[in-house]
């Protein structure tokens, strides 16, 4: 019954059409159909009942005059949709399969509509347009506006869109399955497995290292020279500048740094030398200062401590340069380290520092700024020399101990890599594709 | 007490973020959200540290008469003076809604003249340490200069009049020797910050909390 309510007014509608055009130029025409067809057809979107004719699939034209440039035009409606969950998230996406329009002439985009099963004709919304010629598979959820709820049953349909804004909707789809999260993300397996394995190897070169097993660790110059840059600035009698990076302390670069820090500055108290830490970031400061604090006290020196060594200058990356190139240039230390993220403020640092006279040592994970402290400064480490510099200045056995494991990680990796030379160019010769065994082992296909 | 709290706090947190990375599910992600919120909000309350240590070192400077001590004033009066303005004072500079605020017309004429006065220093600076890096003084440090030449024309209009070569040698170098080296130097850190990730999760390194891990 209802549906022959809806189909009264699209007849009358259909039968003022022809006498329209003749009363009209085309043009006015034209415009009108585009400002007044377009929200016609979407109310009709709005009405769509399941028990409809639209329900089942069949043709239903729009409540819309027919498109001036190809009259009799009418685009075939897409036919049902399926939906599955989609796999290792947080139950917050559906995969949506459509079966689209068999229509290829006049066809613009397929619209898709979603609503929550038992909600009213209201509540269709419009979760994705996708252009014709598009795959007729969607992944729903991305849109914030339009969120897909974890448990939650919802309906789907599809309508096909023309030139001119009409839409030919498709028959309503139910979700057989809900969206669920899940509890392991089966693409991260290789991460876990690769994990887990490094993880092991630390903890054996840990226990190794306590077991008083006698681990070589090959000589870095610019961790040899701490002893070397401390000494001199305390004959020179000048201080010495300790910048532990720009970054937060999220970054392990700063955590880095600031291992490092308590390091040179239990040196540094027990030389009686004084010592700068300007920061830029407040937690890092906070950080910077109790550690600071704590050499002194273990270097059994906590008198000579002084609270205004270490302070915050500003979180503004230029100013921060300003203040800690001013600092150089005015109290002139002896001894610079730049130890931890920086950006491009690095070359404007060692370059200031350079032109005082200090001796400079930089160390950093930004393979960007490598090229500019090696230039400017007398030591620097590289990558990941800068997290094993605590290690070398402890020499504590489980520290040495993650160095190793760190180094037995490469020799993996190293090993696979030549594995991939050969078998890359055993294929080259040979015409094989044994490499094709080895990237499906390392290649890791889903990774968020 | 004192050390054995905040290493568990840190130990449980990091083996509940490293078992959260392999979970997908809804609640995996609330933790998650919730964890990392607390990060600015402990930074806000950090800002008023440093901004208490700021005022600090320079109080003392000008109590103290320190040398360079009226530069400590040039800190200070911004420092407390900007907020003044932006919060007491917010209206334009001549009456009106239609000019900038006393706090816009200073922070664009003055604190953004000069960040970009410093950033523009960068590009004499890169010059100067060009000139000192490509300095010919040895077998490799000429392969330097070499390569840099070759690279630097490449990337500009005016090595097009050498031929195609010069880009595809320059585009090489790039490509080849340039990105394995960077490939090298990023797996290296790849693995510093998991072994350093991983030595404090375990406590293994303790110097965060104050001290020399002793």
């Amino acid at each position: 019954m209802r549906k022959d309510w809806i189909m009264l007014p699209a007849v009358l509608i259909l039968l003022m059409f022809p006498a329209l055009t003749i009363a009209q130029p085309a043009e006015v025409v034209a415009e009108d159909s585009v400002e007044n067809l377009t929200p016609i057809a979407d109310s009709l979107s709005a009405e769509v009942p399941e028990d409809s004719v639209l329900a089942g699939g069949t043709d239903l034209r729009p409540v819309g005059r027919e498109p001036l440039e190809e009259p009799g035009t009418v685009l075939l409606p897409p036919g049902m949709v399926t939906v599955a969950d989609h796999p290792n998230d947080a139950g917050d996406q559906l995969i949506v399969v459509f079966e689209p329009s068999l229509s290829d002439e006049g066809l613009f985009a397929h619209a898709v509509y979603r609503r929550e099963v038992g909600q009213g004709d209201d509540a269709w919304a419009l979760v994705e347009v996708i252009p014709a010629g598009e795959p007729n598979e969607f992944v729903d959820g991305f849109d914030p506006d339009y969120p897909v709820e974890p448990g939650v049953q919802y309906e789907y349909m599809v309508a096909a869109q023309d030139l001119d804004g009409n839409e030919y909707q498709g028959p309503v789809s139910r979700a057989e399955i809900t969206a669920m999260g899940e509890f392991y993300h089966t693409g991260k397996t290789r991460v876990l497995f690769a994990g887990g394995l490094f993880i092991f190897l630390i903890f054996y070169y840990f226990g190794r290292a306590q077991r008083g097993a006698k681990m070589y660790l090959r000589p870095i110059a610019g961790i040899d020279a701490v002893d070397e840059a401390i000494g001199r600035a305390t004959e020179m009698g000048k201080p010495i500048l300790y910048v532990p990076g720009l970054s937060s302390i999220s970054d392990v670069a700063t955590i880095a740094s600031l291992t490092i820090l308590g390091r040179v500055a239990k040196k540094i108290a027990q030389y009686g030398t004084p010592l700068m830490v300007p920061n830029r970031d407040p937690i890092v400061y906070t950080v910077a200062d109790e550690c600071v604090k704590q050499a002194y006290l273990e270097a059994g020196r906590p008198d000579a401590y002084d609270p205004d060594s270490v302070f915050f200058l500003t979180t503004s990356q230029f100013a921060f340069v300003a203040g800690v190139n001013g600092i150089m240039m005015r109290e002139k230390p002896a001894t610079n380290f730049y130890l931890g993220m920086f950006w491009a403020e690095s070359l404007l640092l060692a370059e200031t520092g350079s032109l005082s006279g200090a001796i400079q040592i930089a160390g950093t994970d930004a393979v960007t700024q490598l090229p500019f402290f090696i230039t400017t400064c007398d030591y620097t480490l590289i990558g990941e020399e800068l997290y094993a510099a605590s290690a070398y200045l402890g020499r504590e056995p489980k520290q040495i101990g993650a160095v190793k494991g760190q180094d037995a990680c490469k020799a993996i990796i190293m090993g696979f890599i030549t594995l991939a030379l050969i078998l890359g160019i055993l294929d080259l010769t040979a015409g094989t594709h044994t490499l094709d065994w080895l990237r499906q082992i390392v290649t890791m296909p889903v990774v968020d | 007490m004192k050390r054995t709290v905040p290493l568990m706090i840190v130990m449980v947190g990091g083996i509940l973020m490293m078992i959260q990375y392999f979970i997908p599910h809804q609640y995996s992600q609330v933790v998650f959200d919730n964890y990392t919120e607390w990060a600015p909000i402990v930074g806000a309350f950090a800002l008023l540290l440093g901004v208490g240590s700021l005022t600090r070192v320079h109080s003392h400077r000008i109590k103290r008469k320190a040398p360079n001590w009226p530069y400590s004033w040039a800190v200070l009066i911004p420092l407390f003076g900007m907020p003044f303005l932006a919060l007491i004072w917010p209206e334009s500079l001549w009456g009106g809604s239609d000019s900038p605020s006393v706090f816009h017309f200073l922070f664009m004429n003055i604190q953004v003249p000069i960040q970009s006065t410093m950033f523009s220093l960068l590009a004499f600076y890169i010059a100067s340490a060009a000139f000192r890096a490509f300095r010919a003084k040895s077998a490799l440090a000429t392969v330097l200069l070499l390569s840099a030449v070759i690279v630097m024309l490449a990337q500009v209009p005016i090595g097009e009049i050498f031929g195609p070569w010069l880009q595809n040698t320059g585009l090489w170098i790039l490509r080849y020797p340039n990105l394995a080296a960077k490939r090298a130097i990023m797996l290296g850190v790849g693995f510093g910050i998991l072994a350093t990730n991983l030595k404090i999760i375990f406590g293994v390194e303790r110097n965060w909390l104050g001290g020399a891990g002793e």
